[in-house]
């Protein structure tokens, strides 16, 4: 290709400097990104490897692979792990902190220097809970629910919600930053309506961000002042109020779950225009519902307390306002169904995990209006039903977004393209994987299996091998593109700047990009999406 | 947001204090000034989950809460009260001074903030000293026995008055804790204003500043009354 040559002489952000100070000192929000994405790595193989723990002990009725109090340990620090030092950051702190600024015509983020402390606050938060866990673990559950967290509990509580707060800071500033860049920072000519659907997901996220992070850090600061200096705000004794603390923990932590999935929702657009070379349908309709989920995602909590002891007629409006919610979300999806149609579709890795995307997050979406249903809801809480229904969202929902946009913009990111071939057999076995591990969850959930037991009744052991079976296939799904990944490093095809002959203004510089993003700001003049003006590049990874 | 000037790396084309990727400095001031907005509306939800959690035990536990609000030197909560409003006060005319380039007044201005804020802390200090005496602090040696004794007509219950206390610690605590933060932040304007960073083109970083000491003036603001001015009625 003759432009391999030139991107191998051009000055860009990779080779302009070398060197580890280089990298650690860096404001530019590209490497910044780059940073992120082997932390959250890193912390995602360890959240993983205590998934597989978990699974590896539950192949069998009896308690036997682990201690009780080791399997408790594992959930726990599963979920915090997972929830806290992957999801939370995963699309918006790689993708969106490379892409958002390129996506907006700017030469960077707003606060180029704040993004780098919210990278260090995240290895502190993340060096704080390793720690933690390295001393013996806390067993409470990932929601630290009260009195367990606060007098029960033996366990390096207090070093893991200070882990969370202070990776909590890290969150806000980077949502802080994306607010503020997409009012202040976008080229001539790009108006709002003219923005990405990536843009529109990331301003939503990071509006929750903004609003509900500092919530569950003040709920885990008392939670730590209650351990330490013995303040009472939530101990029972005193008549304080545990209830208290599970309104402020789900105050933030479901709108967090938005966190997790708009990202990912923005992804899918991306991908789902490209590779259906059409507008994405609905364009306004799709930007609008983003918000309204980051609207309507903030005044349903208290779905999370049905059986909790909430009076009845809070938990009716709590009910129906979780309904609520299901309308945006099934906005996009009958958006991105309509944008297939007619569509001249070419099943890129991408475009496998954004269609995986669409499948699960509809079951885990669906099977979140059961659970909003109080009868139902009594039946199945703290089941694997509850287990099932999260991770298709947080899993087939939040991470195969991230897969998808990985691949999707891999090319842009490191100027070589990964093998296609790989790409597509490993989209598969996650989509398989993942089926096996959680599906048959519902059922046992529906059953009556209970989470967060090390235990269980023989007649349910068919169903959890199953879900081991999938997780161990699940495991080697996300071990393959981390394999081909390094080695496309090296070896993977030198691409052009646009080997997807995908629309938007990041596809319009280099690749590797400058460091500054643009030569010249650009001026936009186009609506978004325009994929009848772009001709579909002649590439082998694009035929069937 | 117009623009369309080639990207440049030195600082030819425009002064040192503009940094590289915003346009023009009116660009960078609004920038970072929406920053710090949003980021005291994060503050605001930060103060708002001790204010939720006020809210209900004040009305669940109005008679210890009472009491308790009795217990706190109203005095020397009214000076502390004075202090930071007239520190706001002199935080506003220090921005002004920036704008208006008069750099020794601005470092006097600074001082005179700095001075206030540290008598602030220093009154709180005492304030808790106090309640340590008086065994108000929640804990292990934590006693109402002389609110019962002074207030028998309230029916106290101990364990709900240490709520009001465990509340009035966490709030009064994580206020100071915002102005020690604001003291170490205005350390750093005034070492730069006595250098004379700060001028009619560039004043931006004691406009943020300012921002910020407002904002934990107002929390105060709204801290005095929820706190010390419950029920100062005498009792029959």
């Amino acid at each position: 290709m003759a432009t391999a040559a030139v991107s191998a002489e051009r000055e860009n952000y990779l080779n302009k400097e070398y060197g580890i100070r280089s990298w650690l000192l860096t404001t530019d929000h590209k490497r910044i990104a780059l940073l992120y994405l082997v932390s959250i790595t890193f912390f995602f193989f360890i959240g993983g490897f205590m998934a597989l723990l978990i699974r590896l002990e539950l192949l069998t009725p009896a308690g036997d692979l682990v201690l009780a109090d080791t399997y408790n340990k594992l959930f726990t620090m599963h979920g915090q792990i997972m929830v806290f030092f992957f999801l939370i950051p995963s699309i918006p702190a790689t993708l969106g902190n490379f892409l958002i600024p390129m996506m907006i015509g700017a030469k960077d983020l707003a606060l180029p220097r704040i993004n780098l402390l919210s990278w260090y606050l995240y290895i502190a938060g993340g060096a704080l809970m390793l720690y933690a866990m390295v001393e013996g673990g806390v067993d409470t559950g990932w929601t630290f629910y009260t009195p367990l967290s606060t007098a029960f509990s033996n366990t390096h509580v207090v070093e893991a919600g200070l882990a969370i707060f202070i990776a909590g800071f890290s969150s806000i500033l980077t949502g802080l930053n994306f607010v503020v860049t997409v009012h202040r920072m976008r080229a001539p000519g790009l108006t709002w309506s003219r923005l990405p659907l990536f843009v529109w997901a990331h301003y939503a996220t990071s509006v929750i961000q903004l609003l509900g992070t500092p919530v569950i850090a003040i709920t885990l600061v008392l939670v730590v002042l209650e351990r330490t200096l013995h303040l009472g705000i939530f101990d029972p004794n005193l008549g304080g109020d545990p209830l208290l603390f599970q309104h402020l923990f789900w105050f933030y932590s479901h709108p967090a779950v938005y966190i997790m999935i708009l990202p990912a929702m923005g992804v899918v657009s991306e991908v789902l225009a490209c590779f259906s070379r059409k507008r994405i349908f609905g364009y306004g309709a799709v930007a609008l519902s983003s918000i309204g989920i980051a609207v309507i995602g903030f005044i349903v909590w208290a779905h999370h307390m049905f059986v909790a002891g909430i009076s009845l007629y809070s938990a009716l409006v709590f009910s129906i306002l979780t309904y609520l919610v299901g309308v945006p979300s099934a906005i996009k999806v009958f958006n991105w169904t309509a944008t297939l149609y007619k569509g001249s579709i070419s099943f890129a890795t991408p475009m496998l995990y954004a269609l995986g995307f669409i499948g699960l997050f509809t079951i885990g979406g669906l099977t979140g209006l059961f659970l909003a249903s109080l009868g139902l809801d009594v039946h199945v809480t703290d089941t694997y039903f509850v287990i099932a229904h999260f991770h298709y969202i947080m899993v087939g929902g939040a991470v195969m977004g991230y897969m998808a946009g990985l691949h999707f913009w891999w090319p842009k990111i490191t100027g070589r393209m990964y093998p296609e071939w790989w790409g597509r057999l490993a989209a598969l076995i996650v989509f398989i994987g993942f089926n096996l591990t959680f599906f048959p969850q519902f059922i046992l959930g529906y059953m009556g299996m209970p989470r967060r037991y090390w235990q269980y009744p023989p007649e349910f052991q068919i169903l959890n091998v199953m879900s081991t079976a999938g997780s161990t296939i699940l495991a080697v799904g996300y071990l393959l593109p981390m394999v081909y990944f390094m080695w496309s490093l090296r070896y993977g095809k030198v691409v052009g700047d646009n080997p997807w002959g995908a629309a938007g203004l990041e596809w319009k510089t280099s690749s590797p990009p400058p460091t500054f993003n643009f030569d010249e700001t650009p001026e936009v003049t186009w609506e978004a999406y325009n994929y009848d003006q772009i001709p579909v590049p002649k590439e082998a990874w694009l035929e069937q | 947001m117009s623009n369309s000037a080639v990207q440049t790396e030195s600082h030819e084309s425009h002064g040192p204090e503009l940094l590289h990727h915003f346009v023009s400095a009116e660009q960078q001031r609004n920038t970072v000034s929406l920053a710090m907005w949003l980021f005291l509306a994060t503050e605001v939800m930060f103060f708002g989950g001790m204010f939720c959690a006020y809210l209900i035990y004040r009305t669940w536990y109005y008679a210890e809460f009472a009491a308790g609000s009795r217990s706190l030197n109203i005095w020397l909560g009214t000076v502390n009260t004075v202090v930071l409003i007239g520190s706001s006060l002199t935080v506003a005319l220090g921005v002004r001074a920036a704008q208006m380039g008069k750099r020794k007044l601005l470092v006097v201005l600074l001082l005179l903030t700095l001075v206030l804020g540290l008598t602030f802390l220093g009154v709180k200090a005492i304030e808790w000293h106090d309640k340590y005496v008086e065994h108000h602090i929640p804990g292990a040696s934590f006693s109402v026995a002389d609110l019962v004794r002074e207030y028998p007509q309230l029916h106290i219950d101990q364990r709900h008055a240490q709520i009001f206390f465990s509340l009035y610690f966490a709030m009064t605590g994580m206020h100071a804790l915002h102005m020690v933060i604001g003291v170490g932040l205005f350390l750093y304007l005034t070492y730069h204003a006595w250098k004379g960073t700060y001028g009619p083109k560039y004043y931006t970083p004691i406009e943020l500043g300012g921002l910020y000491w407002h904002f934990v003036d107002i929390i105060w603001i709204y801290l005095f009354p929820l706190l010390y001015l419950i029920d100062r009625k005498p009792l029959k």
